[in-house]
């Protein structure tokens, strides 16, 4: 069981690391742009996970649920916003990536930089 | 049961992951994240998450996808050239993953009550939300009283991040030429998602309202609400094409809401210290503390389902009326 509780944090030690490896791996920019995204959903799994408190439920007070045992609604506020957030400023990254295509013609990155140092 | 459920739901997330990632076309690369979106949200719901699920939901596998795909209609499809310092990458990264995994064995036990996180803060503010506000979500009370401060932060980044969008690529007024939407609005003559999303459009139009007004009583909220309304008028612009939605809102529209929304916000906050009380303190904006603090959670719960909308749906007119 201890075993299982912790198979959780490593998959987020491993999504973590597919993103960072796409960001620092890859050339084109939009692939850059989906990692980045996979490591953002990594730290969002991390939060609510560490929330979660057994046999609790989601904190929304009714009748049917006089236990008081309620998961933590702390990170899931911080992460809620996250996520809109984190929407935003990657359309604020394609948005850049589609004015360089357009100024350079190409989305990989060593083509732009060679043109740059052109 | 729940805890081997949500291993399954994390591996396939795993895999899809790493498909991602290694896929050279960029089109698959996207579907793939709508479909790694919905696994972490089903996720989150395992977790008792609901708010986080609906909004994760909602943004990553729809919104996101959708602008992921107007910015491939601009850029391209395929990925050229190969990974740079592959073992190098490989190298760091697995070196990375095995110091996070073994920070992991030192970490409270899964779920544990008693864990550090659960015993800070948020004791007090499952207590306080009863006595305070007295509203049955208590995610909701946290996100507009108790860190109201933090909410409105949000809402002036997501703003922020929609006026650069807006900057970069240009509103689209102004006939700019034709819409990456136009010539390959080819769902407008498929009868059948043309019916289906018809009917739709009305039922997630109400499902985000529900949402939003029901934000206090069970999931939701101005975020959720506002990326629903959003996708709804998305879809609406895929079926209808792009002229037609911005005959129905236009621009102009689009951006009194967006900043009326966070001003909303902000002036409920100031109208706070104008009857005597502190910047976003909404105790004082009804004769009894309770009402008034459910007063202002419903006014700026509003002002955020504004912007979100307004952003969302500036930032997708942006890119759809962009030529390539």
């Amino acid at each position: 069981m201890e075993f299982l509780g912790l198979y959780h944090y490593w998959a987020f030690a491993v999504l973590l690391m597919i993103g960072f490896y796409a960001v620092i791996a890859k050339t084109n920019l939009i692939k850059k742009l989906i990692g980045l995204s996979l490591f953002q959903a990594a730290v969002f799994l991390l939060y609510i996970t560490m929330g979660k408190v057994e046999g609790g439920t989601a904190p929304i007070f009714s009748s049917a649920n006089e236990t008081g045992l309620f998961s933590n609604p702390l990170p899931q506020v911080l992460i809620l916003t996250a996520i809109v957030v984190g929407i935003s400023t990657m359309a604020l990254g394609l948005g850049i990536v589609v004015r360089i295509k357009e100024e350079y013609g190409s989305i990989e990155e060593h083509q732009i930089q060679e043109i740059d140092r052109r | 049961m729940i805890v081997l459920f949500s291993i399954f739901l994390l591996t396939l997330l795993l895999i899809t992951a790493i498909a991602i990632v290694r896929t050279q076309n960029l089109f698959v690369a996207v579907m793939l994240m709508g479909i790694a979106s919905l696994l972490i949200a089903a996720n989150f719901f395992l977790m008792d998450a609901a708010d986080v699920a609906l909004t994760e939901a909602a943004i990553g596998a729809g919104i996101s996808t959708v602008l992921f795909l107007s910015a491939l209609a601009l850029t391209t499809e395929r990925e050229r050239g190969a990974s740079q310092r592959k073992a190098l990458s490989f190298a760091v990264v697995t070196a990375a993953t095995l110091v996070v995994i073994y920070a992991t064995f030192d970490k409270p036990r899964f779920g544990d009550p008693e864990a550090p996180v659960q015993t800070h803060v948020s004791p007090w503010y499952l207590e306080k939300t009863r006595e305070y506000i007295d509203i049955p979500n208590a995610v909701t009370a946290v996100l507009g009283s108790f860190r109201g401060y933090d909410t409105l932060g949000e809402v002036f980044v997501v703003l922020t991040a929609g006026i650069g969008v807006l900057f970069l690529l240009g509103t689209g007024a102004g006939g700019r030429g034709i819409s990456t939407l136009e010539p390959n609005a080819r769902l407008r003559h498929d009868l059948i998602p043309r019916t289906v999303g018809r009917l739709l459009i009305p039922f997630i139009l109400l499902f985000g309202l529900y949402v939003q007004f029901h934000g206090e009583y069970g999931p939701g909220g101005g975020f959720q609400a506002g990326a629903f309304i959003a996708a709804a008028v998305i879809l609406f612009a895929l079926l209808e094409g792009e002229e037609r939605t911005l005959k129905v809102i236009p621009q102009r529209v689009l951006i009194g809401l967006t900043a009326g929304g966070a001003l909303l916000y902000t002036a409920v906050g100031i109208a706070g210290m104008l009857l005597g009380g502190n910047f976003l303190d909404y105790s004082v904006l009804a004769e009894n503390p309770i009402k008034g603090q459910q007063y202002g959670i419903i006014l700026i719960e509003a002002g955020v389902g504004l912007t979100v909308t307004g952003v969302l749906l500036s930032i997708f007119h942006a890119f759809a009326a962009r030529r390539t």
